[in-house]
């Protein structure tokens, strides 16, 4: 099988306090993943999971502390520069935050063409423009010479996305993409995500939240609790037949968009979100209604369950 | 006949704007109708620039430049008796706050002093609003109606940057209710939450409005949580109530353009098939199309869309909606 990006063994760890009340937090334990070409793939989890740690340190803009990103076959890839940002390409949560409010955005589209030496004249460089923008549903005209402000958060997350497709990426890294825009345009993205996967055969790694979108739009997905997958597999799998404790709380929790289908279980929160990543053994251990004595002292291995990943000693052999 | 409790009649709250000597009038709430029972969640849902935390503000009667009242009225019902908060002097809002009713606003988990601990602002709060109590007194108050709620009692000695966003968010909402309020208006009180918090600050406010018994007025752009929480719903569309209905009636059978693109462009699980948005991009509240806000991006759109602006009507007894082609489309 032909892989086009593989995460192996990722870990990053982080140390918070003073020199002598130090404490480590692992943010990222032991990732590994792999990408497909022309495929669209979901990092999922809550605020402090370590999805978009994985994303920064995959972007290059964070140094891992252990394991191996290789793209495209290439296990020094990070290292020809170059050739690794053409390859793979961000787009953030917030449009607004990504462009300089006092620049006008074509700015931003000549210099990453002229950074990576792709159009040899200026017509050259706005038929280039033009054709990635038309991709997205917006023209060179109704674009040049404007200023961020000028832009809804709907068009300007649009614009991001050109950006991005300006190199000809095999792989886009959305983080968060379409939690700052609009509910009723937020379909309108994620569906730009699913053509640009069929017309130019770009895979997504979509990093999210929200569980709904991403069953939506992808084909398999992650899901990170504290750092680790706890499980990992096909959307349908995953989503509509969760096999981790933590997945079915997730899923779970989701608020369905239909009043006949209300709440009528209650839930308890965990109150010191620090303690589970400290926690030894299974990081779940604290809530999970299924809790063993072995849970709290051993880490649970990867085990595959109708070639569904799960991180649980609830499935492990006996 | 149910009873009304907060009442709007053809409310208006423009931000009047001064740039270089030009006036730039934003018609954030533009014509409001709104009826709103005792002992109801009333759900208000549309897209960010609509309006919704204006009307929020005007509802609770906290017009500041540079928004304006320009017309209309807002009616509270006290014991039997309206009143028009728009003719209220600032003392005599100041007393209807938190006791009648109270306002948890917009990313209100920042609202806590980080320099005080959790008590201390329940007693500041307590002090400044209740006469007559020592912070003994004070105290043991705000103690009860935490363990009431089901926060954790140590809370009260914690300062605000030791606990987690969806555990300050529900501090803030448990100390919205502490005097037992009759509305309690939340602007989207879940959003910036993951999941799970989510679920926990909307089963604290169910717990709420089923012990007290009153009004919530809740804002949020989720979907889902209306559906969970909300009696009825109230879709806004540019600074206008475009349609009203229980809350199985606007998911079950939408009737205005707007608010089916808004349901069908949900969403949902073990549904694969294509969902598409609403073409085009809201539009400035500053620059309004004519007629009906949504025209241009209505596929139903004929003439009289382009002419006049479409009035909110019954369609039932209980389903209000405010466009020409209603009942044909």
């Amino acid at each position: 099988m032909e892989k086009l990006l593989e995460v192996e063994k990722l870990s990053k760890v982080f140390s918070l306090g003073s020199l002598l009340s130090r404490v480590h937090i692992t943010a990222v334990d032991n990732v590994s993943f792999y990408m497909k070409p022309a495929e669209i793939f979901t990092l999922a989890g809550e605020s402090g999971c370590g999805k978009t740690t994985t994303a920064r340190i995959i972007l290059g803009f964070e140094e891992s502390t252990s394991g191996t990103i290789i793209h495209s076959g290439k296990k020094e890839a990070k290292k020809e520069k170059v050739w690794f940002t053409e390859g793979i390409q961000a787009i953030f949560q917030d449009p607004f935050a990504t462009f300089n409010p006092l620049r006008t955005v074509d700015r931003y589209f000549f210099e990453t063409l002229q950074n990576y030496n792709l159009a040899r004249d200026k017509q050259d460089a706005v038929d280039w423009i033009d054709q990635k923008l038309k991709l997205v549903g917006l023209s060179y005209q109704e674009f040049s010479g404007r200023y961020p402000s000028e832009f809804s958060g709907g068009q300007l997350q649009r614009v991001s996305i050109a950006r991005a497709l300006l190199t000809n990426p095999s792989l886009l890294i959305a983080d968060e993409p379409v939690s700052m825009v609009d509910a009723s345009l937020r379909m309108s993205i994620v569906n730009l995500f699913k053509k640009l996967r069929e017309e130019l055969g770009v895979s997504v790694l979509y990093i999210t939240h929200d569980l709904a979108t991403a069953y939506y739009v992808s084909d398999r997905i992650a899901i990170m609790f504290r750092g680790n997958i706890v499980e990992m597999g096909s959307v349908e799998q995953v989503l509509m037949n969760p096999r981790h404790p933590y997945t079915q709380l997730l899923r779970e929790s989701i608020p369905e968009a239909d009043p006949r289908r209300r709440w009528t279980t209650r839930i308890t929160l965990a109150e010191l979100e620090h303690e589970e990543y400290l926690r030894q053994g299974c990081k779940f251990a604290g809530r999970c209604p299924f809790v063993m004595e072995k849970c709290r002292i051993e880490v649970p291995e990867d085990i595959w369950v109708d070639d569904v990943l799960v991180k649980c000693h609830k499935y492990t052999p006996e | 006949m149910k009873d009304s409790i907060l009442r709007t009649e053809n409310l208006k709250a423009f931000y009047v704007l001064d740039m270089h000597g030009t006036q730039k009038v934003i018609k954030a709430v533009n014509e409001v109708d709104l009826e709103i029972w005792e002992n109801e969640v009333y759900g208000i849902a549309g897209e960010s620039g609509c309006g919704k935390t204006t009307l929020l503000k005007a509802l609770f009667g906290a017009i500041e430049p540079p928004l304006r009242w320009i017309g209309g009225s807002v009616l509270y019902h006290i014991n039997d008796t309206a009143v028009d908060i728009t003719t209220l002097d600032a003392e005599q809002k100041r007393k209807l706050r938190m006791e009648f009713i109270s306002y948890v606003p917009q990313g209100s988990m920042s609202v806590l002093n980080p320099v005080l601990r959790v008590r201390d602002a329940y007693q500041d709060f307590i002090s400044s609003h209740v006469s007559g109590k020592t912070r003994q007194d004070a105290f043991e108050l705000a103690r009860q109606h935490i363990i009431e709620l089901g926060l954790p009692r140590n809370i009260l000695d914690a300062y605000p940057h030791q606990l987690s966003g969806g555990m300050r968010q529900r501090v803030t909402i448990a100390l919205a209710a502490l005097l037992k309020p009759r509305i309690i208006i939340a602007d989207e009180p879940t959003t910036a939450l993951d999941v799970v918090v989510q679920r926990g600050v909307v089963q604290l406010l169910m717990d709420i409005q089923q012990k007290l018994k009153n009004t919530i007025v809740l804002v949020t752009h989720d979907m889902g949580v209306h559906a969970n929480i909300a009696n009825r719903i109230g879709i806004m569309y540019a600074g206008k109530m475009v349609e009203e209905a229980p809350t199985e009636q606007i998911f079950g059978n939408p009737i205005h353009p707007y608010t089916r693109f808004l349901i069908d462009s949900l969403p949902r699980f073990g549904d694969k098939s294509p969902r598409s948005s609403a073409p085009g991009s809201p539009p400035s509240l500053a620059d309004l199309p004519s007629g009906c806000a949504f025209h241009p991006r209505c596929p139903y759109v004929i003439a009289s869309c382009v002419d006049q602006a479409p009035a909110l009507v019954k369609l039932s007894t209980d389903h209000k909606v405010a466009c020409w082609r209603a009942g044909e489309i």
